[in-house]
């Protein structure tokens, strides 16, 4: 699979393309899982993972968007996206409020046709199309539920409308939350009007399960107990599991994949590990700093009097070797710092100093409007 | 307990590779499971299956399909080895180098690492018999290690 951040032009390689090297994940537009033969792949850091004909049975459904633009009226709200979820895995889609998650999650889910551009999951155009909408379970911070019905009726009805959904499961995950059976979710508090949205979620088992913030009204507690229930029914059932949420910090660990959205458009989709391998901090005297940072994506400046922080997107060996021969401090990015640093303009130098190597690269690369993304507007 | 600098993954394989070196995994015991790290540490059990790739990778684990992973025979002697290379620059360079800053004379240096050795062999040879149990239950399983207390009576 490839990742890309925006357009794609063959000219264009941006830091988180990459070819994998997996035959199931590379697997073109047109191929349906259910023409292949059932096949284990080994995927580039040696894990194997099944990838099987039927996406309920095996890993989970695999979803994939080419040239996606929506627009509501005169607001695009996606813009020429193109990205791949890998089957199987727990892949964030994050970015600031109003960055498109939920359109893309409403479109992914068939609840809407893109106004351009394709989406397909585990191999098909999910819009009205019953086969992907049993395996497909959208979650959406409103809670599609049956609001004159007790939770109990709510999870019938769920059980009956799904062939994969764990009643086991559910019933565990309302006693774990505190949830009355016999209320309705009109009755409930907000917060446990989202828990009920997480267990239909996760009870569901669907091969691809989306939670769209539903994490809005719940306590840390309340939280802690959502995230254990998701890894552990995850390694015990594995799905794709896409988790669009602003709570970076906290889903930071149970994410594999992350897809990031600013604005309508990807800003970086792929590993988590890979981009945080090449997203690094540089601290350490200012020259020093700006010549190890000297030719590379650099976003983020933080200066405490001599000493300056910089954080470099595209990092390789060659720069971590440069850094040791400085003596500059490479640490590592949390992925709440990462987005803030890519979703910001870059800040000015301070008034009275010149503008350092290191800053006018940035500026280079972003061009007369300070957006670390303006790259993918010479390619439209 | 991952919540060091370095990714997730790599502070698994080192806590691996240290159980190894410290006799805590002998060889061919299993280690946990992908489940149980993600289940534990509340984290992607494909982190814990990049660790194990890695140690796969370096010789230090093996898989047994349906099973689980395991302890390489010889890993620990390897292991060891490939310690012993960067023990010389790594840390006995940098106590030297510390040593000449401090002030502190080669004749002083060599009495405090002799003592350190000692201190080292005695703890080696009589470890606390608790710090053994939490190893062997954290690795084996708890049925394994209630088995073993079982049968050694």
């Amino acid at each position: 699979m490839t990742r890309t951040t925006g357009t794609t032009g063959p000219e264009h390689a941006p830091p988180g393309a990459r070819e994998d090297p997996t035959p199931a994940a590379a697997a073109p537009t047109g191929e349906r899982p259910s023409d292949a033969a059932a096949r284990e792949t080994t995927t580039a850091d040696g894990a194997s993972r099944e990838a099987t004909t039927d996406g309920a049975a095996g890993g989970g459904y695999g979803v994939r968007l080419r040239m996606v633009t929506q627009r509501f009226g005169r607001t695009t709200a996606l813009d020429h996206v193109d990205l791949d979820v890998r089957p199987g895995t727990v892949t964030g889609l994050l970015g600031r409020n109003s960055a498109g998650k939920s359109t893309l999650a409403a479109l992914v889910a068939g609840f809407r046709r893109p106004t351009v551009g394709s989406v397909h999951v585990d191999g098909e155009d999910p819009w009205e199309n019953p086969r992907v909408a049993a395996g497909t379970c959208l979650v959406r911070e409103a809670g599609d539920v049956l609001v004159d019905r007790s939770l109990r009726d709510n999870l019938r009805y769920a059980a009956g409308a799904r062939p994969t959904f764990a009643p086991d499961l559910a019933l565990e995950l309302c006693d774990r939350f505190g949830l009355d059976l016999t209320a309705t979710p009109t009755a409930l508090s907000r917060g446990r009007r989202s828990a009920f949205g997480i267990v239909l979620g996760l009870a569901s088992r669907a091969p691809l399960t989306i939670l769209d913030e539903v994490t809005l009204g719940l306590d840390s507690a309340a939280r802690q107990v959502f995230h254990d229930a998701l890894i552990a029914d995850y390694a015990a059932h594995p799905r794709t599991i896409v988790v669009a949420t602003h709570l970076v910090a906290e889903v930071e660990p149970l994410l594999e994949d992350v897809v990031v959205l600013d604005a309508g458009r990807v800003l970086v989709a792929g590993a988590l590990d890979d981009l945080q391998d090449r997203a690094v901090t540089l601290t350490g005297p200012a020259g020093s700093v700006d010549r190890v940072a000297a030719g590379h994506r650099v976003v983020g400046r933080q200066e405490a009097g001599p000493t300056v922080r910089v954080t470099v997107l595209d990092a390789d060996d060659t720069l971590r070797a440069r850094a040791r021969e400085l003596g500059v401090h490479v640490g590592r990015v949390g992925l709440q710092d990462l987005l803030v640093d890519l979703t910001a303009p870059i800040p000015p130098a301070a008034p009275g100093t010149a503008a350092t190597p290191a800053t006018a690269t940035a500026r280079e690369t972003s061009g007369p409007v300070s957006r670390p993304t303006d790259e993918t507007e010479d390619h439209r | 307990m991952f919540d060091g600098p370095d990714p997730v993954y790599l502070q698994i394989a080192d806590q691996i590779r240290q159980d190894v070196l410290s006799g805590a995994l002998p060889a061919d015991t299993q280690v946990m499971s992908t489940t149980q790290y993600a289940t534990t540490f509340r984290i992607n059990p494909a982190t814990a299956a990049k660790a194990f790739a890695q140690l796969v990778d370096e010789g230090v684990l093996y898989k047994r399909r349906g099973v689980g992973m395991f302890v390489v025979p010889g890993a620990r002697e390897r292991l060891q080895a490939a310690r012993r290379e960067a023990f010389g620059t790594e840390v006995v360079d940098a106590a030297a180098r510390q040593a000449v800053v401090l002030g502190i004379d080669l004749d002083d240096l060599v009495d405090l690492l002799r003592d350190a050795y000692a201190r080292a062999r005695r703890d080696v040879d009589a470890p606390a018999d608790a710090e053994a149990d939490a190893h062997v239950r954290r690795h084996v399983g708890e049925r394994a290690h209630d088995e073993a207390a079982h049968a050694g009576g």
